[in-house]
């Protein structure tokens, strides 16, 4: 056996080598490259093809934290992964709870709640800006301005409350982190339905009618026997929310642009991987690799915590 | 607390909406469970026992009939109001909660008046852990215990509350042969001990037979026979019920009965009372004695040793079951040697049936 293994050892080496030559190119190549540039003071591409040569420390990262737009960026992210992470979980349980409760259009309905995961974010994205928008002019006297407002203002004023400018030129940064929880929210809720409808259909029907013989409440079955036993998918989702909520940038866009904040305010709305990409587009490779970095050590602990986190609380 | 089910009957509609062929699972069962005994649902799978005992639980609906408990009619109570405990056959314990936790839950989920203390609700929980045995497992995560003690945990579930009666689905068919003989003697000692009228399923027989007070033969929905499990052995009303029960199977040949004589082929070995006809007769292994002058013979295939008695293989051209096997003590003294073998047969381990019907035809 051991002989006809390591006869054939070399063929496994060749099927593999496809696949192994791609991912030391584009995978662990960049990411070796990203620690070299971050510990190179000041590097700049463009400036290494010129023959400029970059001593090494970590001026890249002291420059970084102490940057404004930098610490503004961080607290968009923080702010958006602490608001939407808890909410589109909490929601995508009870939809999945619903969801798997019923039999009359139950596959009419997960393919609805599935529908934006297969549509383009950015697509999506302008369809909100539209939904919140306020169009019309605000400049001159009060009397001057002509609106025409998206359908969640229409909604408000039919209820009889006041317009909000929500993304607009003077709108408020509570009223943009609002637009952008909701749009998040319900942009990862697909994939959490998905995940925690599967969790839902693999637990042994039994338990349920074992808690009904012993008169078990709908409340109690919930927190005591439905909630543990998808335990595993809860973390799974609450995890793999928090990563993706750090790399928070395209729902940005989606909804402001590449401006990343209302006209009036561009960048307001930035967030840590779009301040990496602006870094890049400015030729500070340095302080983009620092960036990232950070932002990796920064998922590092989340996820670390999370883990921790779970192992208490995930059962099996 | 008396069981009684009066015209009991479940039909499960077909999926398939076009062509009606629903499934008669339960078709109009009266049986009487009696106070405090044990009773077992017996018959092959498909036959609607499982059935039965869900709807006594009350987690499968009815079609029609009634169940009573004792004089209250609970036809259309909810399970938790019937007050049922339920033994799952693959014993859904919960996971996540340790042995202390799951036979404490159904006590957690009482509510108003029938609320205990938490002093109350631990006594209770240790007092159904000891009665099962299980009394040093209580930290423990179902995970982490056999099957048997699995088991065990799961009717510890069932009796902490006290239910009126215990339902097992299946009890011994996750555990091993070893287990299992030990088992079934915990299960009839638990149940003499609480006196709680216990219905369990179960298509093994030697199981039912072993440790029910009563057992109940089903076939196809249909209530075949009901009775102590030594006179539903003895007097069979038919021939399923005959090979249903025992092990090694019964013995069926196509006979005949003529002028008073039963025959399997053209030998006449019994007398019978009864009317000419053909009929199938059925010769239990254990009522065959070896003697030279007998009048039952057949062609020795080989001997089987199973220590105390042997079984002894033969063939025979009228043989209708799948194998014909004699069971005689050791220390007969049959050879693999011999061609054919003689044997006399007992009165009371043959029985004759009907051909059309299969039931049975008193030989008296």
């Amino acid at each position: 056996m051991q002989m006809v293994e390591s006869e054939h050892k070399w063929k496994a080496w060749l099927y593999l080598s496809p696949a192994i030559v791609l991912l030391l190119v584009f995978t662990v190549w960049p990411i070796i490259n990203t620690v070299r540039m971050a510990f190179l003071e000041n590097y700049s591409g463009l400036k290494a093809v010129g023959g400029m040569t970059f001593s090494f420390g970590i001026g890249n990262f002291q420059k970084v934290v102490k940057y404004q737009k930098f610490l503004q960026c961080m607290k968009n992210t923080i702010l958006l992964c602490i608001l939407t992470v808890p909410i589109s979980t909490i929601l995508a349980l009870l939809i999945a709870v619903c969801l798997n409760s019923i039999k009359f259009l139950q596959k009419p309905l997960q393919t609805i709640f599935f529908l934006p995961y297969v549509t383009n974010s950015i697509a999506i994205g302008m369809v909100f800006a539209a939904m919140f928008n306020i169009v019309g002019s605000f400049y001159g006297s009060e009397n001057e301005i002509v609106v025409t407002a998206g359908i969640i203002n229409n909604i408000l004023e039919a209820l009889g409350f006041h317009k909000v400018n929500w993304i607009n030129s003077g709108s408020s940064y509570g009223a943009n982190i609002t637009v952008m929880t909701v749009y998040i929210v319900w942009n990862a809720l697909p994939f959490k339905i998905l995940v925690l409808l599967g969790g839902l259909q693999s637990i042994d029907k039994q338990y349920y009618d074992a808690a009904r013989v012993d008169g078990t409440s709908r409340r109690r079955i919930f927190w005591k026997i439905t909630v543990p036993l998808l335990s595993p998918m809860l973390a799974y989702v609450i995890i793999t929310g928090f990563i993706g909520g750090f790399k928070e940038y395209t729902s940005i866009v989606g909804i402001f642009g590449e401006k990343m904040g209302p006209p009036d305010d561009a960048l307001r709305l930035n967030t840590m991987v779009g301040f990496i990409y602006d870094a890049l587009s400015t030729n500070n490779q340095g302080r983009a690799s620092a960036a990232a970095l950070i932002l990796f050590g920064i998922i590092l602990i989340v996820t670390l915590i999370n883990l921790r986190v779970s192992k208490k609380r995930v059962h099996y | 607390m008396e069981v009684v089910l009066k015209n009991l009957t479940k039909i499960f509609p077909s999926r398939n909406r076009k062509n009606g062929d629903e499934v008669v699972a339960v078709n109009d069962m009266n049986i009487t469970i009696p106070d405090g005994k044990l009773v077992g649902l017996l018959g092959p799978s498909g036959c609607g026992k499982s059935t039965t005992l869900y709807m006594i639980s009350g987690l499968q609906k009815v079609t029609g009939g009634q169940i009573f408990f004792g004089d209250d009619d609970v036809t259309h109570l909810t399970p938790e109001n019937r007050g049922v405990g339920l033994v799952f056959q693959n014993y859904a314990l919960y996971p996540h909660l340790t042995v202390k936790q799951n036979i404490m839950f159904p006590l957690e989920n009482l509510k108003g008046a029938d609320r205990l203390s938490k002093e109350e609700m631990l006594k209770r929980t240790v007092e159904a852990a000891r009665l099962v045995q299980i009394d040093d497992l209580l930290a423990r995560k179902p995970s982490e215990l056999s099957g048997g003690q699995q088991q065990r945990v799961a009717i510890a579930r069932a009796l902490v509350k006290m239910p009126k009666v215990l339902l097992l689905d299946e009890p011994l068919s996750n555990l091993d042969a070893r287990l299992r003989l030990q088992t079934r003697e915990e299960i009839r000692r638990i149940q003499r001990e609480t006196g709680i009228t216990t219905v369990f399923v179960t298509h093994d027989q030697e199981e039912a037979m072993s440790i029910s007070d009563e057992i109940v033969i089903m076939k196809l929905g249909i209530v075949q026979q009901i009775g102590r499990p030594q006179e539903v052995y003895d007097n069979p009303a038919n021939l399923f019920v005959a090979k249903f029960l025992g092990t090694p199977p019964i013995n069926v040949f196509a006979g005949r009965v003529e002028k008073g004589m039963i025959y399997i082929g053209s030998e006449a070995f019994l007398e019978a009372p009864v009317p000419d006809q053909e009929v199938y007769v059925g010769l239990r292994p254990e009522g065959f004695t070896l003697d030279e002058n007998g009048p039952f013979s057949c062609k020795l295939k080989g001997i089987e040793v199973m220590g105390r008695d042997v079984s002894v293989v033969g063939a025979h051209p009228d043989l209708v079951s799948n194998s014909l096997r004699i069971i005689i003590p050791s220390d007969m003294g049959v050879s693999e040697g011999c061609e054919r073998v003689r044997f006399s047969v007992r009165r009371n381990k043959c029985f004759i049936f009907r051909k059309d019907n299969e039931e049975r035809i008193p030989l008296e």
